[in-house]
């Protein structure tokens, strides 16, 4: 309990500026709907002469400017790229940090198994990711209704989006961890987990363009694409089952690395 | 009773040498040394005790129950202070030792404070403001707090000013005669010799040597320099002068043996200058154990 106690306290800065910078985004875009929505037609005309790759790149290509949630789509994926970086952030500096800082020495010499150290690490990270996820169901809620200006929207398809977005977490966050322990030693934390955030991200672009889904079928950002559950009023299920085993493989996998680690001696 | 018992302990990082056939024993309410000089496996021993590290073969046992599998029962009753010390960024003295003691039984409030009194250390200064030396103080009474049986010292006096050195060899024969086993391992050779029972020590990942202090003493090796007029090598010329050689008209060797026969032989000198030091650890070895 004290593990996870002192580790959520040392999120609190980092899930501060992570919440407040999805809720401005989302904020911010939706101060434009109004206007994007009374001259769609001119718009989506223009954005037809755009190229299909630059759409595809802002998840543009099939989205519908007058409805409240068609328009949110495209603020959720920025949301997603937010949520994946601070996911592969926590997890690939969950259990490195210590070898980092060479607080290892500190910590791992106290009464306490490593099991027990990586389930509170863990828990505490998965606390913080939580609190940035309720942030963006709150901030998704209270911005939508203060500019929808009468019209109506699903409240069931965008609770459906907005589920996605703990898997969505797990992933990344598990992935960092996987990640981080199969490296000797991780000297810098920011470059991996954007090469892992926008790694996947590109996949996903790449494979709409290309019209390829072999590659981007391991992406999290096309097992929870927002324009397919807006189209389908549905999960792509069998793709959200890629991220849960990934997930589920990776989590056990972690222990069994972490337990049998040599931790690196301060150089 | 044994309270750590190390058998043909051997870690290989790959194929890099970490240790090998590593075999001791300390008994209880010994402080034993443990010296060599630095890359030599000091370090790589205690992260095995700790379990930081897992050994390639051989095993240790501490409180006679195997430190990996009984890990963090025996950790219990250990304190341990790293080389090197580093804690978590923006913290306080305060909240880094309240951290630390949270993970004992006891309630170790108390002595906290009677530690940080001693070493005089202000707790409530951030952790990322503090000086070297002042980093220690931290490690060193974290590593107590919790009145350890075992404590294990990882070359524990580096940035200390002489004053806290003083006051922590104190420390630590007061821990000893309450009745705690000190493990301390040091590249110092006189900071060894003047707390420790018996040392081990050891070289290119072996122990090469298992002494108790006393025997160490007698075989006490002291380097000698003379600078005099009229000097001859001839004088010295008797059994436990070694590596002897003459260099801008100062003349060097090693003794073992009566220092008597050594003041009896420059006392008919005009001696200019005369220097009889404690030979490094480092030298010992190059001219003593190749």
């Amino acid at each position: 309990m004290n593990i996870f106690i002192h580790e959520v306290k040392s999120y609190l800065k980092s899930v501060g500026i992570w919440s407040v910078a999805i809720f401005l985004i989302i904020l911010i875009y939706f101060s434009a709907f109004n206007a994007v929505a009374v001259e769609a037609a001119e718009l989506e005309e223009m954005l037809s002469s755009f190229p299909d790759e630059l759409l595809i790149a802002f998840g543009m290509n099939d989205m519908d400017f007058t409805s409240l949630l068609g328009f949110f789509g495209v603020v959720f994926l920025f949301c997603q790229i937010c949520l994946a970086i601070q996911a592969s952030n926590y997890g690939i500096s969950l259990v490195s940090i210590e070898e980092r800082e060479l607080t290892a020495d500190f910590l791992l010499p106290k009464p306490v198994g490593r099991g027990k150290i990586l389930t509170a690490k863990l828990l505490a990270a998965f606390t913080a990711l939580t609190v940035t996820n309720l942030t963006v169901w709150a901030s998704s809620f209270i911005v939508i209704s203060l500019n929808r200006d009468g019209r109506a929207f699903d409240v069931r398809t965008l609770a459906l989006i907005l589920s996605t977005i703990v898997l969505f977490q797990l992933f990344f966050l598990s992935a960092g961890i996987i990640l981080s322990l199969l490296m000797k030693r991780v000297r810098s934390v920011i470059p991996l987990s954007m090469a892992l955030s926008f790694g996947m991200y590109i996949l996903n672009i790449f494979g709409t363009m290309l019209g390829e889904d072999k590659l981007e079928i391991i992406s999290p950002f096309r097992h929870f694409d927002p324009n397919y559950i807006l189209a389908h009023g549905s999960y792509d299920l069998p793709l959200v089952m890629i991220s849960v085993a990934v997930i589920v493989i990776a989590i056990p996998a972690s222990y069994a690395l972490y337990q049998k680690r040599n931790i690196a001696a301060a150089v | 009773m044994s309270v750590i018992e190390v058998k043909e302990l051997t870690k290989y990082y790959g194929k890099a040498r970490g240790i090998i056939d590593v075999s001791f024993k300390v008994d209880e309410g010994e402080i034993f040394g443990f010296i060599g000089p630095n890359g030599a496996g000091k370090s790589t021993t205690i992260r095995l005790f700790l379990s930081l590290i897992y050994p390639t073969s051989g095993d240790a046992k501490i409180f006679g129950k195997d430190c990996i599998k009984f890990g963090p029962e025996i950790r219990q009753d250990i304190g341990y202070l790293p080389s090197e010390v580093f804690y978590y960024e923006g913290m306080k003295v305060l909240d880094l030792l309240k951290y630390s003691a949270s993970f004992y039984k006891k309630d170790c409030t108390e002595r906290l404070h009677e530690l940080a009194d001693l070493m005089e250390l202000d707790l409530k200064r951030r952790i990322d403001d503090l000086s070297y030396g002042n980093k220690k103080k931290v490690g060193i009474v974290q590593g107590l707090l919790h009145s350890p049986k075992l404590i294990i010292l990882d070359e524990p006096t580096a940035g200390l000013d002489p004053l806290m050195q003083q006051n922590f060899f104190n420390l630590i024969r007061e821990e000893n005669q309450r009745g705690a086993t000190v493990f301390f391992s040091s590249h110092i050779l006189g900071e060894v010799q003047r707390l420790c029972n018996r040392v081990a020590i050891i070289k290119e990942g072996r122990v090469i040597k298992l002494q108790d202090i006393k025997s160490l003493q007698k075989d006490n090796y002291k380097k000698i320099r003379i600078a005099a007029e009229n000097l001859d090598e001839k004088t010295f010329d008797f059994p436990g002068v070694t590596n002897l050689f003459r260099e801008d008209g100062i003349l060097s060797f090693f003794y073992k043996g009566d220092i008597n026969q050594i003041t009896q032989a420059i006392s008919g000198m005009k001696l200019q200058d005369v220097v009889i030091e404690e030979p490094t650890l480092e030298e010992i070895f190059i001219h003593y154990y190749e």
